[in-house]
């Protein structure tokens, strides 16, 4: 018995990936999304970033503040481009509310924890916020410094969350799950069994992506299809590209590339092209680039998304609490939508550089659309 | 022989560099607090925090002047921290009677890295960027590995470190105080500090007066890797659990030695001091506090920070005879 | 074969000994790479590995220069991220303007190398720091200049430095421009170590400053020369990067330590005084052997790093170990 103990927690730590992945397996949370994922969502029609899914609300009476407001924003960081187009359109939905909105104050940690818990600190200390949004860096870390600042403001956060409920709604789209359901569901279902699939995935260990690879791997284990490998590439285009002709150099047929993101896409299917193969089967996400590769080659593909139109809501739910309206709480759960064939076209806009998130819900924002880049 | 080596001076005055530096450092913040009327950030509570954004680089900085004091550098305490951390929480599990072992457990692990790092350098004769490159990627990548079996959380009284004060000055400052003063005594006043600056001065006339240097920089390296432990234990407290990232997120590698480096210590060993390092460390924090409050672009930032790390050597290093490399 | 004098002490070495520090490691790990894949010894795959590794080569060939005369250069990754960015920027798909913009980056380049060079050689900061600062500048302008993502678009003649591959050539099959690219770089490289007087002077300011002056050599020049040198090659290897694999913001991270680590691994020695372009150039293959190697072993990614850091120190430990055993 101890025996077997002994060899268990060496396997553990042997295949530490695998371990990782069933802290990031949670069958309950998996059903839930994948209902949310088809669920219709209430709010205005159209404006995906200010609906919510299902009917929790909650009271913000308390928190109503007449006059000109000062609005603080903590932010992890602009560590990549999808926080750079999240930044553009936090600062966008600000800019429309002008009149409401005497200052927005935006404060960069770096990618470091540890800055931005004196980050918070100081904003809340410095007396000047009348409401504070946070874009936490790592879950755990950030929890005392948001359960301080929940006690002299109301906070409002939103991507990855705090482990408390002390703010008054945490903003997230449906989730790391229903990213991986849509993905790979789509992939499941263009694949035969036994076929092969190539997970390309950013980095461990960070739970909004480790939840994306474990829907997605329950899916194919489900419908028999064979994940050869699945890779890190640190977002890096040359890295995903040597790592993808490396697996077709060693004779693996590859049938679809999943992806935990997109915006290394089109190198992996560089991949193919210079190696003279057919394109695979693949899933994306909803960046510009991959989104024209899609159509001019005609891919069988799919674009799941993590929207940044949640940086809007963000300003906007901030600006609800202080007019003393009813938002959606404690967890504010945006549309999650996925680009299909039939309405990619309507998502292209040859205007954007290549890594614009086409799901910004920025069209109709001012400074549209140089602000985010484009001509 | 011997006399010459028992109380060196530091040929550039350390203090004055570290007085410049700190004077610089507080007039920035103040000017830049009262030009934005962020006058709460004078208070107190603001300073208090303005410091408590020096401790996690100060402690590891502390470890860094000694190895560059004796002649060597060490890139390996990023990963140690991240390390230290990840251990500390999966030890500890929430459970404060866990807090001791795994502080003690936590220690060990850094000093046997530091011994590792410090013989390859001292007995192998291997160039200490390589060595501590190498260990480091070690540590980073087995943490990496097996960051799924190693979760875990402090404990909740453990985060007293990071949290606590008493008559409103934090449990962390006075941590940074107390190891600051234990360096500085320990450079300035013991035999060991004096051995560290002739080793780092001149290897060849130090062996020649019987010190045996290799056991000065095997303790050295040790000293710097109880100290990224120490900031380890510390980020611990503050985020309650660890991440394989937390040390390379915060570049405290490259930061340690930058700060120590421009508080006037030599890279190539046996001038400077803990009051540089100190004074560098507070430079760093004035610039994160000071361009929040203006509320400059992340990137534009960037651009500052690299020209301010020039700008600060150089202000001392110009007047340097010789060449350096 | 000729290389450069060792030390200004000890004798001139013959060729064999330089070379076989960083040959004997690759030849090793290609043929532990071919044992597991045989196919990567059919000479396409092993053009399309010399593709791949181009980029880590020239930046190897020019940190050599900078080690050589005893310093570091960290901010060659940084100069090929912004070589990357900004040419997407500057050229935005437009292929006329293609190679106009790339005499630009160039200018760019040597402008960042004086830089370094004069900052090391006349305000006397050490060259880590230095070359720290101005990775954290670069870096910071190229985001800034780019707004932090990926912008504009690069067209076919300038991806194809990086991504052309010639078809049906005779004896060798296949043949990527990045490798005709890469044997023009390696042999200026060369070429300025050993037909010029440079190289001399240059491992007589590594290995001792004092007497390089008192001698009569330039030693700020060839500090200043060192650092353009590597910035040049940040430069090739960032527009090989651009064309290979496309536009990011992430093109050159790490690439400098790696480059350090592929010149140690070779032979050369920090802070000066030894080694050859074929350190260079041997450590850099035999470190992209090695990932290649781990990648076909499919270890836990994370093991990867470790199983490097094991490789560097016992390298290094190794040549030591050789130096002193010869002494």
């Amino acid at each position: 018995m101890t025996m077997r103990t002994l060899l268990a927690t060496t396997v553990a730590l042997t295949f530490a990936g695998q371990a990782l992945a069933q802290d990031f397996n949670d069958p309950a949370e998996f059903k839930k999304q994948r209902e949310q994922l088809s669920m219709t969502p209430q709010g205005p029609e159209g404006q995906p970033w200010a609906q919510h899914l299902g009917d929790g609300m909650v009271d913000t009476a308390k928190y109503k503040k007449d006059g000109q407001v000062t609005l603080c924003f903590s932010n992890a960081g602009v560590f990549n481009p999808w926080r750079v187009v999240g930044l553009n359109n936090l600062n966008a939905e600000a800019e429309l509310h002008k009149d409401r909105l005497q200052q927005l104050i935006v404060v960069d940690a770096e990618g470091k924890d540890d800055k931005q818990i004196s980050d918070i600190e100081a904003l809340v200390s410095g007396g000047k916020c009348d409401a504070l949004i946070v874009s936490p860096n790592t879950t755990a870390a950030l929890t005392p410094a948001v359960e301080a600042a929940c006690a002299k403001l109301p906070v409002i956060v939103f991507d990855r969350g705090v482990n408390t409920s002390c703010p008054v709604t945490y903003i997230h789209p449906v989730g790391g799950y229903g990213f991986g359901i849509t993905s790979g569901e789509f992939i499941a279902s263009k694949l035969k069994k036994g076929d092969n699939v190539l997970a390309l995935r950013i980095m461990p260990g960070v739970d909004v992506l480790e939840t994306r690879y474990s829907a997605a791997k329950n899916i194919f284990d489900e419908a028999g299809i064979n994940v050869v490998g699945s890779e890190f590439t640190g977002s890096d285009r040359a890295k995903t590209k040597s790592v993808v002709e490396d697996y077709i150099n060693r004779g693996e047929k590859i049938d679809a590339v999943w992806m935990d993101a997109g915006d290394t896409a089109t190198a992996a299917l560089e991949a193919f092209e210079d190696a003279g193969l057919p394109y695979p089967v693949i899933s994306g996400e909803d960046q510009q680039d991959f989104l024209r590769k899609w159509q001019s080659e005609k891919l069988t593909a799919i674009g799941p998304s993590y929207p940044t139109y949640q940086w809007r809501t963000a300003v906007i739910a901030a600006l609800d609490v202080l007019d003393g309206k009813q938002v959606p709480g404690p967890e504010w759960v945006l549309p999650q939508p996925a680009i299909t064939e039939d309405v990619l076209a309507k998502y292209i806009d040859e205007r954007m550089p290549p890594l614009h998130y086409s799901l910004c819900g920025c069209q109709e924002l001012p400074g549209y659309p140089e602000r985010w880049g484009g001509k | 022989m011997t006399t010459n080596i028992a109380k060196p001076k530091p040929a550039i005055p350390d203090l004055p560099v570290a007085v410049l530096l700190a004077g610089l450092s507080i007039g920035f913040f103040a000017v830049v607090a009262l030009v934005t009327g962020e006058t709460a950030q004078l208070s107190g509570e603001g300073i208090a925090g303005l410091l408590q954004r020096m401790v996690a680089l100060g402690l590891v900085a502390l470890g860094q002047t000694f190895v560059i004091l004796v002649g060597s550098i060490d890139l390996s305490v990023a990963a140690l921290i991240s390390a230290v951390a990840v251990l500390a929480s999966h030890v500890m599990q929430g459970d404060p009677a866990m807090m001791l072992p795994a502080v003690l457990l936590c220690l060990g692990f850094c000093a046997v890295v530091g011994f590792v790092n410090g013989a390859l350098v001292a007995y192998g004769g291997i160039n200490p960027l390589i060595v501590t490159l190498g260990t480091g990627l070690i540590i980073q990548g087995v943490l990496a590995a097996s960051f799924g079996v190693l979760q875990g959380a402090v404990a909740r009284e453990f985060q007293v470190i990071a949290y606590g004060s008493v008559l409103g000055v934090p449990y962390s400052l006075l941590l940074l105080a107390t190891l600051s003063l234990a360096a500085g005594f320990v450079l300035d006043r013991t035999l060991f500090g004096a051995r560290i600056y002739a080793v780092g001065g001149n290897p060849d006339g130090a062996r020649l007066a019987g010190i045996r240097t290799e056991r000065v920089i095997l303790s050295a390296h040790m000293v710097a890797s109880l100290f990224a432990g120490a900031a380890g234990l510390y980020l611990a407290a503050r985020l309650q659990s660890g991440t394989p990232w937390i040390g390379r997120d915060g570049i405290y590698d490259l930061e340690s030695i930058a700060v120590t480096v421009i508080g006037g210590t030599i890279l190539a060993g046996g001038k400077g001091g803990v009051a540089g390092t100190l004074a560098g460390v507070l430079l760093f924090a004035t610039l994160d506090a000071g361009f929040n409050m203006l509320g400059i672009d992340a990137f534009l930032k960037q651009v500052l920070r690299g020209a301010i790390v020039i700008a600060a050597v150089a202000v001392h290093a110009v007047r340097t005879k010789g060449h350096v490399a | 074969m000729m290389t450069v004098p060792q030390t200004s002490a000890s004798l001139r070495r013959p060729a064999r000994i330089a070379i076989n520090a960083g040959l004997v490691i690759f030849i090793a790990l290609y043929a532990a790479i071919g044992f597991l894949q045989p196919n990567y010894l059919e000479p396409g795959l092993f053009m399309n590995f010399l593709r791949r590794a181009a980029p880590l080569v020239i930046l190897a060939c020019g940190q050599l220069y900078v080690i050589l005369t005893g310093g570091f250069d960290l901010s060659m990754g940084a100069v090929a991220t912004l070589v990357v960015l900004a040419a997407s920027i500057l050229i935005n798909g437009d292929p006329d303007t293609t190679w106009a913009v790339i005499g630009a980056l160039y200018v760019m380049g040597v402008s960042i190398g004086l830089v370094n060079g004069f900052v090391v050689a006349f305000l006397k900061v050490p060259s880590i720091i230095t070359t720290l600062g101005t990775m954290l500048l670069v870096n910071g302008l190229a985001l800034a200049w780019s707004g932090g993502a990926a912008r504009g678009d690069l067209p076919d003649n300038f991806r194809n430095l990086g991504r052309l591959v010639w078809r049906d050539v005779s004896v060798i099959g296949t043949l990527p421009l990045a490798a005709v690219v890469l044997a023009g770089f390696v042999a200026l490289a060369w070429f300025g170590l050993n037909g010029t007087v440079y190289g001399k002077r240059a491992l007589a300011v590594g290995d001792n400053p004092r007497a390089a002056e008192l001698a009569g050599t330039p030693v700020a020049a060839t500090r200043i020369l060192a650092f353009v040198v590597s910035a040049v090659s940040a430069v090739t290897a960032g527009i090989l990067l651009g064309g290979f694999s496309g536009v990011s913001v992430n093109a050159g991270e790490g690439l400098e330590l790696q480059a350090i680590a592929a010149c140690v691994i070779g032979g050369a020695q920090l802070l000066g005084g030894r080694g050859s372009v074929w350190s260079a150039v041997f450590g850099a293959l035999s470190l992209f052997a090695l990932f290649t190697l781990l990648n076909l072993l499919g270890l836990p990614q994370a093991l990867r790093d470790s199983i490097q850091g094991v490789i560097l120190i016992a390298a290094v430990g190794a040549s030591m170990w050789r130096t002193r055993r010869r002494n």
